[in-house]
């Protein structure tokens, strides 16, 4: 009798549209709609404008000849090459000064960081001025005047400031002299090769011994010595094969050896300046985040004050600081972004020209973006492992 | 007797301990304190001679103010001269010197309004700072744009100075932080549809660097509209400002609503609240104070990153000095040009900083009583 009763269990007594499940997907539907309509509207005018100014439309574009100059090439490239190599330059250079940039910006950040929590009171003062100062004014100022004030009051060539052996700095850049790789390299960067696993093998075995007899062993100075030697060897084995290019002075230029652009110097001194001082407060607070007790705790065990640091506090500490670490090396990288504005030839800028010269700005942003988004993946990817490493290993 | 005894016990009391810190023992404790601490001192007292004892000299002693060309100056130090005849432009930009009261007028009445949202014992700060967003923008729409109550209108490109950084700062603030709110609360909702594009939306924008959007904005843009519709370049630059911070907003907002526990959700939702009223009630209130350095500091990156429409050819503070910069006539001044930038990014960037430092203690403060 009660089944045959006028509401079926399972059904809601409210009306449909009160019913939260009905609401939602009604909800969803309105947002989807509205989404595909504003981009399906967007789409038809990008076909319609692009076939009244008659651009091309495709990816065929990456195969034509560029027909213009970089100025930074660490790849073959001359303005015969197609646009696809001339964004595979232009990548490659956006890499060279974010990994550049990131390994000065950690070091100038863990100095300063550190010397933020000096006991001197003079050395605390100037890391913390340093600080305030950098993180407060706009990066691209601070490139422009790197660039622009900085590097633009260097001499002319014929007036080159010498820095030693074969090294000058000029409004043209900084000059250093240039290895050639002559026969019998391979055996050097063999025995370079063989003392890196040499290394990797030792510290693998040096742990097992210590896990299993409790004696330590000096892994770090072994490593150290097994890395200078070895590659020595191989060196004077193989006949000194690698020779140095010096520089020579010219009346107004300087001809032959390695030259690093004053744009790549500006964006380097810039963005490891800049990211530099996010970093310090970031290890500063990684430090302060161990207890006091960790130190004390350590020092009851035994543990010297260096074997303290690194084993008991900058493992702890590493684990505050990686993650926001992380986004100052992605806000690093595309920073690097700004090299448009002093002319460093990164991938923005070049595909700013290839955009200007196809007038296929579609394509080119959306190659762009995704560039800039695989990056970002690439290198959350990266430290996320890293993190999850030294992550803390719970029972 | 007791007399004599009573006495004596006072003799005995010592005075109390006071830290007499002279100024020797300050510096034996704080900079010599151990050898390697005096060799560290002299080294960075050196080091700090050699650099800040010329830039004293260049920049104060050997300067030059006076005077109304470049002319006055020697060059032996900063020529100061330059920012002091171009100080207005430096502010206003290109906007008309008749009409810069305008813009004075329309600050002023921005710092005034400001004030109440800073009084902590003003009760119905949210209720005010909402009807200002909604009202303010007219008020400073029809005094800086003008074409209005026999206002000239001043067109867009001659915008320019501290107040158009002021301007996109302001603007992107306003918008961006309803927006970043939104998407927060879409990206942790459970309807897939909305959390998805509130996922795409935000990852989307925050693994691409502001220079793309803002190309996009003034590249793009034109191509996505029917053909004779145009926005104003200004408008342009607005959006996508608003648009990037919008997403980083979203990201910190995000963080505060996470550490709000289920039990207030599940306590709003048996007090038979809605969707709306829980969020706007109960748990927005607690997940924005959790939050409020996190987001100073995104105003601050905001603030910095409106520089960057100097490189789409907008003249902010930036794109002032650098223009100044090219003027023939006073040629060879750019350290003194953006220098003066510089300090006036600065100066706003540190006291929000500073703001920010504060609300932390105090909200701090709270948590410990």
């Amino acid at each position: 009798m009660a089944a045959a009763g006028p509401r079926p269990a399972g059904r809601s007594r409210t009306v449909f549209w009160n019913d939260p499940r009905v609401r939602a997907l009604f909800a969803q539907a309105v947002v989807l709609l509205l989404v595909i309509a504003g981009a399906a509207y967007l789409i038809s005018n990008t076909i319609a404008n692009r076939e009244r100014l008659g651009v091309a439309s495709g990816f065929d574009f990456l195969w034509q000849v560029a027909g213009f100059d970089i100025s930074q090439t660490l790849i073959d490239y001359d303005r015969t090459y197609s646009y696809g190599r001339a964004f595979l330059v232009g990548l490659i250079n956006t890499f060279y000064v974010a990994v550049v940039g990131i390994v000065f910006a950690t070091i100038i950040g863990f100095i300063m960081g550190v010397a933020r929590l000096s006991s001197n009171w003079l050395v605390a003062k100037v890391a913390s001025a340093y600080v305030e100062i950098m993180r407060n004014i706009p990066l691209l100022l601070q490139l422009i005047v790197w660039y622009f004030v900085v590097l633009g009051g260097l001499p002319a060539p014929r007036e080159s400031i010498a820095l030693g052996e074969g090294v000058y700095l000029n409004i043209r850049g900084l000059f250093l002299p240039k290895p050639v790789f002559g026969e019998g390299t391979a055996i050097f960067l063999a025995a370079v090769v063989l003392a890196v696993i040499a290394v990797l093998v030792l510290r693998r075995w040096a742990r097992r011994r210590f896990e299993a007899t409790g004696q330590p062993f000096p892994v770090f100075w072994t490593s150290l010595a097994i890395l200078v030697l070895l590659p020595l060897l191989g060196y004077v084995l193989a006949g000194m094969p690698i020779t140095f290019e010096y520089p020579k002075l010219g009346k107004f230029r300087i001809s032959g050896g390695l030259v690093m652009l004053p744009e790549f110097m500006a964006m380097v001194a810039g963005l490891s300046i800049y990211t530099g001082a996010f970093i310090a407060e970031i290890v500063r607070a990684g430090i302060l985040a161990i207890q006091k007790g960790q130190w004390e705790a350590a020092y009851a065990l035994g543990l010297s004050r260096g074997q303290t640091l690194r084993l008991i506090v900058i493992p702890q500490a590493l684990r505050v600081i990686i993650p926001p670490q992380t986004s100052q090396y992605l806000n690093l990288t595309k920073n690097s972004s700004l090299g448009v504005a002093i002319a460093y030839p990164d991938f923005f800028n070049v595909a700013g020209t290839i955009n200007n010269q196809t007038g296929q700005a579609v394509e080119v942003i959306a190659i762009t973006m995704a560039v800039y988004l695989s990056l970002s993946l690439g290198i959350s990817a990266f430290m996320n492992w890293y993190n999850a490493r030294m992550a803390l290993v719970e029972r | 007797m007791a007399v004599q005894e009573r006495a004596s016990a006072a003799a005995a009391v010592q005075p109390p301990v006071t830290e007499r810190i002279t100024v020797l023992a300050w510096l034996k404790h704080n900079l010599f304190s151990t050898w390697y601490n005096s060799l560290l001192t002299i080294l960075v007292g050196y080091l700090l001679y050699l650099v800040l004892v010329p830039v004293f000299r260049w920049a104060v002693l050997d300067a030059t103010v006076s005077g109304d060309s470049k002319e006055a100056c020697d060059f032996a130090g900063a020529c100061w001269t330059l920012v002091k005849v171009r100080f207005g432009q430096y502010v206003y930009g290109l906007y008309p010197e008749d009409q810069r009261w305008r813009v004075n007028l329309a600050l002023a009445i921005a710092a005034v309004a400001m004030v109440p949202l800073f009084l902590e014992r003003f009760r119905h700060r949210l209720t005010y700072a909402v009807g200002l967003v909604l009202v303010y923008p007219l008020v400073g729409y029809t005094l800086f744009y003008g074409g209005w109550l026999g206002l000239p209108v001043v067109e867009t490109p001659r915008w320019g100075g501290l107040f158009l950084t002021l301007v996109i700062a302001g603007v992107g603030i306003t918008a961006s932080f309803p927006l970043g709110i939104l998407l927060a609360l879409g990206r942790r909702s459970e309807m897939p549809v909305i959390r998805s594009l509130c996922v795409a939306f935000i990852e989307l924008v925050r693994g691409v660097p502001l220079v793309t959007i803002l190309f996009m904005a003034s590249v793009m843009l034109p191509l996505f509209l029917p053909a004779g519709v145009n926005f104003d370049k200004l408008m342009r630059a607005l959006v996508g400002v608003a648009l990037f911070s919008a997403a980083y907003m979203a990201e910190v907002v995000r963080g505060g609503l996470q550490a709000i526990p289920k039990g207030q959700y599940e306590a709003a939702m048996a007090l038979g609240l809605g969707y709306w009223q829980m969020t706007g009630l109960i748990v927005l209130p607690q997940a924005l104070r959790l939050v409020i350095p996190g987001i100073v500091n995104t105003f601050i990156g905001l603030f910095k990153d409106t520089s960057l429409v100097t490189i789409i050819g907008l003249f902010d503070l930036l794109g002032m000095a650098k223009l100044i910069v090219t003027d023939p006539r006073w040629l060879g001044l750019a350290a003194e040009s953006y220098i003066f930038a510089a300090f006036g990014f600065w100066i706003f960037c540190y006291a929000m900083s500073r703001y920010s430092q504060h609300v932390e203690r105090r909200l701090s403060a709270g948590e410990r009583r």
